[in-house]
C-alpha cells in the first residue's frame, strides 16, 4: 500500500473524530462561554433524540437498508402518549413504544418477507404514519401536565440529564449488540452480501425484521423523550425531517450506505459533529440559510472522503 | 408457451394496474359525488396535478437510471422564489432565472453522482439542504415573500386559461408528451434504460453512462425549477414554505405509475396516471368534507403500499 493510499484509508476511518476535535478546539478558542458545563449539557440534551434515532438507523443501513419512517414513528409516539397518560406515565410510554415496535416490525415484514425495497416500504410509512398520528391527535397540539412524565425531560441524575443518560446507555447497548452478539455478526453479513448470507443458512428474514423493529422502538423512545422535553404532544412537527438528520449523522460517521459495516462510535461522533456545527454557526450569529448550506457541504465532503473507489 | 402468456399477462397488469385503479376511482367518484364531475372541479384537479406532473416527469427519468433525486422539493420552492424575484425584470428573467439556477444545481448533482461514484441519495440530500439554504438567503431568512405584479405577462403564464383550463395544464401535458418521446424514441432514452438496467454492462457496451446520468439530474433540477416558476405565477408570489416533502410525493407517484425503483423500467404515462390517482384521492377526501384532511396522507400511504406489494407479488 502506498503512503497516499494509507493516508486516505486513515482519513476515511478517522475523519469524523478529527473533525469533532478541530471544531472543539475552534470553539474553545473563539467562542465565548463555550467551555462551560451548562453549554455542554445543552448541546448533549439537544443531540440526544437524534442520537437515539441514528443508532437504529445505523443498524438498518448496516443491512444495506434505510428507514425513512423514523420521523413518522416519533410523531406516532407523541400522538399516543396523551391518550394513555391518564393511566399514568408508564402505560403511556409503553403504548408509545408498542406503536414504534409495530411500525418497525411491519417495515421489517415488508422488506424481508414481501421483498420490497427498504426505501419504498418505509416511504409508505413516512407518508401514512404522520397522517395517522395527526388523525389520532385530531391535528391538535396537546399540552402535557403529568409531573412524573415531564420529569423525564427536565430531571437529571448526578448532573447528567435523563435523556442524555438514556441515549448513552442505548449507544452502549447497540455497540454491544453489533460487536459482541451473533445477531450483530449476522446483521453485518446480510448487509455485506445478502445472497451469500442466505446460502450460508443465516436467518436473514428474522434478523432483518429484528433490525427494523429495533429501529422503530428506538425512534419511539426518541419521540417519548422529545415529547417530555417539549411538555406537549405535537404530532405535526415532532421528528419532522428526522430521517434526514439521522441518515446524515450515520453516513458522516463512516457507515457506508452500501451496507456490511456498522460504526456505532462513528455514529455517535457523527451526531456530535452535526450538533457542534449547528451550535458553532448559531453562536457566531450565522443565519439559518448559511448554516444549511454549510451542512450540505459537510455531508458532501464526508461522503466524498469515505466513498468506495471503483 | 403458457408461461410466456402468463408472464405477459403479469406484465400488462403491472403496467396497467395504476390505470385500472384510476378508471375505477374516477368512475366511483363520479357516481358518488355529484360535484366531482363538474367542469370546475375537473379543471381544478388538472391544474393541481400539472405542477406535480412536471416534477415527477424529471423524477421518472432519474429513477429509471436507478437513481433518486431528493432535491426537487427544495428546488421547486427555490424556483418559485427566484421567479417571483426575477419578475421585476420582466417575463424572460422570471422564467429563465429559476430554470438556470435549478438546472445548475441539478447539473452539480449529476456531476457529483456520475463522476465521483457517490450515492444519489446522499448527494441530492445535500442539495436539498443547500437549495433550502439558498432560498432562505435570498428571502431574508424566509421573512420576505416576493410578489409578482398582477398585471404582468408572467402571471398570465400561471393564471391564463384556454376553455377554462389553465396554461400550466397544457405546459405539463406538452412536456410529458415530449418526455415520453425522448424516453422511447431517442438514443438518450435508450441510454437511460440501459444505465438503469445493468450499469456495468452498459459501460462495457459503450453507453455514455456518466453523460446520461448528468443529463437526467440536470433535467430533473430544471423541471423542478419550472414547476416552481409556474406555481409562483399561479400564486402571484414566491411562497417560501412550499415544497417540503414534495420529493416524496414525486417519488410516490412515479412508483405508483409502475416505474421500478431498481431502475431499467418505467413509463412517463404511468407517472401521469400516478399523479392523477393521488390528486383524485385528495380531491375525493376534500369532497367528503367531514373527513379529517389528515386522512389524505394515510390513504396515500396505504395506496402506495398496496401498489408496491402488488408489483412485488406480480413480479414473482
Amino acid at each position: 500500500m502506498t503512503l497516499t493510499a494509507t493516508r486516505t484509508r486513515w482519513l476515511q476511518d478517522n475523519g469524523v473524530y478529527v473533525a469533532v476535535g478541530v471544531l472543539l478546539l475552534f470553539n474553545a478558542l473563539f467562542t465565548a462561554n463555550f467551555l462551560t458545563l451548562g453549554n455542554f449539557t445543552t448541546q448533549l440534551v439537544q443531540a440526544a433524540p437524534v442520537l437515539i434515532v441514528a443508532l437504529g438507523m445505523a443498524l438498518v443501513i448496516g443491512t444495506e437498508g434505510v428507514d425513512l419512517s423514523v420521523g413518522a414513528v416519533m410523531a406516532l409516539a407523541a400522538a399516543v402518549i396523551p391518550l394513555y397518560l391518564g393511566a399514568g406515565p408508564l402505560p403511556a410510554i409503553l403504548m408509545a413504544l408498542v406503536a414504534g415496535l409495530a411500525v418497525g416490525a411491519f417495515n421489517g415484514f415488508l422488506v424481508a418477507r414481501v421483498g420490497i425495497q427498504p426505501i419504498v416500504a418505509t416511504l409508505a410509512l413516512l407518508v401514512g404514519g404522520r397522517g395517522l398520528a395527526l388523525v389520532i391527535a385530531n391535528g391538535q397540539l396537546v399540552q402535557l401536565h403529568d409531573p412524573a412524565f415531564l420529569a423525564l425531560g427536565t430531571d437529571d441524575v448526578l448532573g447528567i440529564p435523563i435523556s442524555v443518560l438514556i441515549a448513552g446507555l442505548l449507544a452502549l447497548m447497540v455497540a454491544a449488540l453489533t460487536n459482541r452478539t451473533t445477531f450483530g455478526r449476522q446483521l453485518v453479513a446480510i448487509g455485506g452480501n445478502r445472497r451469500a448470507a442466505t446460502l450460508a443458512g443465516l436467518p436473514v428474514t428474522g434478523v432483518l425484521v429484528g433490525v427494523y423493529t429495533i429501529c422503530g422502538v428506538l425512534a419511539a423512545i426518541s419521540g417519548v423523550l422529545a415529547t417530555s422535553r417539549l411538555a406537549a404532544s405535537d404530532p405535526a412537527d415532532m421528528g419532522l425531517l428526522m430521517e434526514l438528520s439521522a441518515i446524515t449523522a450515520v453516513v458522516v460517521g463512516g457507515t457506508p450506505l452500501t451496507g456490511g459495516k456498522v460504526r456505532v462510535l462513528g455514529t455517535v461522533m457523527g451526531v456530535v459533529l452535526m450538533q457542534l456545527v449547528r451550535a458553532t454557526l448559531i453562536k457566531h450569529d450565522l443565519p439559518d440559510s448559511i448554516a444549511q448550506m454549510i451542512q450540505a457541504a459537510i455531508i458532501i465532503a464526508a461522503v466524498y472522503v469515505a466513498r468506495e473507489r471503483r | 408457451m403458457t408461461t410466456l402468456t402468463a408472464a405477459t399477462r403479469t406484465k400488462v397488469l403491472q403496467r396497467q394496474g395504476a390505470a385500472v385503479a384510476l378508471i375505477l376511482m374516477v368512475t366511483v367518484s363520479w357516481l358518488v359525488f355529484p360535484r366531482f364531475g363538474s367542469l370546475d372541479n375537473l379543471r381544478d384537479l388538472a391544474l393541481q396535478g400539472s405542477f406535480l406532473a412536471v416534477i415527477a416527469l424529471g423524477m421518472t427519468f432519474v429513477i429509471i437510471t436507478g437513481g433518486i433525486d431528493l432535491s426537487v422539493g427544495s428546488l421547486y420552492a427555490l424556483g418559485g422564489v427566484l421567479a417571483a424575484w426575477g419578475s421585476q425584470y420582466g417575463f424572460l428573467a422570471a422564467l429563465t432565472l429559476p430554470l438556470a439556477v435549478c438546472g445548475a444545481i441539478g447539473l452539480i448533482n449529476g456531476l457529483l453522482i456520475a463522476r465521483t461514484n457517490m450515492a444519489p441519495f446522499i448527494v441530492t440530500l445535500a442539495s436539498l439542504l443547500f437549495a433550502r439554504g439558498l432560498l432562505l438567503a435570498i428571502t431574508d431568512e424566509g421573512a420576505t415573500t416576493y410578489q409578482i405584479a398582477p398585471d404582468s405577462a408572467f402571471v398570465e403564464l400561471g393564471r391564463g386559461t384556454v376553455f377554462g383550463f389553465g396554461y400550466p395544464i397544457f405546459i405539463a401535458a406538452a412536456l410529458c408528451a415530449l418526455g415520453g418521446v425522448v424516453l422511447n424514441r431517442t438514443n438518450f432514452g435508450q441510454n437511460v434504460f440501459a444505465t438503469g438496467g445493468a450499469e456495468q454492462s452498459a459501460v462495457l457496451m459503450g453507453v455514455p453512462v456518466a453523460r446520461t446520468k448528468i443529463g437526467v439530474y440536470t433535467a430533473s433540477g430544471t423541471l423542478a425549477g419550472l414547476a416552481g416558476a409556474l406555481t409562483a405565477a399561479y400564486l402571484q408570489s414566491g411562497v417560501t414554505v412550499i415544497g417540503v416533502g414534495t420529493e416524496l410525493d414525486a417519488i410516490s407517484v412515479v412508483v405508483i405509475g409502475g416505474t421500478l425503483l431498481t431502475g431499467g423500467m418505467g413509463t412517463v404515462l404511468g407517472t401521469v396516471i400516478g399523479v392523477g390517482l393521488i390528486k383524485v384521492i385528495q380531491n375525493v377526501i376534500n369532497q367528503i368534507g367531514t373527513l379529517d384532511s389528515n386522512y389524505q396522507s394515510v390513504v396515500s400511504g396505504v395506496f402506495l403500499l398496496i401498489v408496491v406489494v402488488l408489483q412485488r407479488m406480480l413480479r414473482r
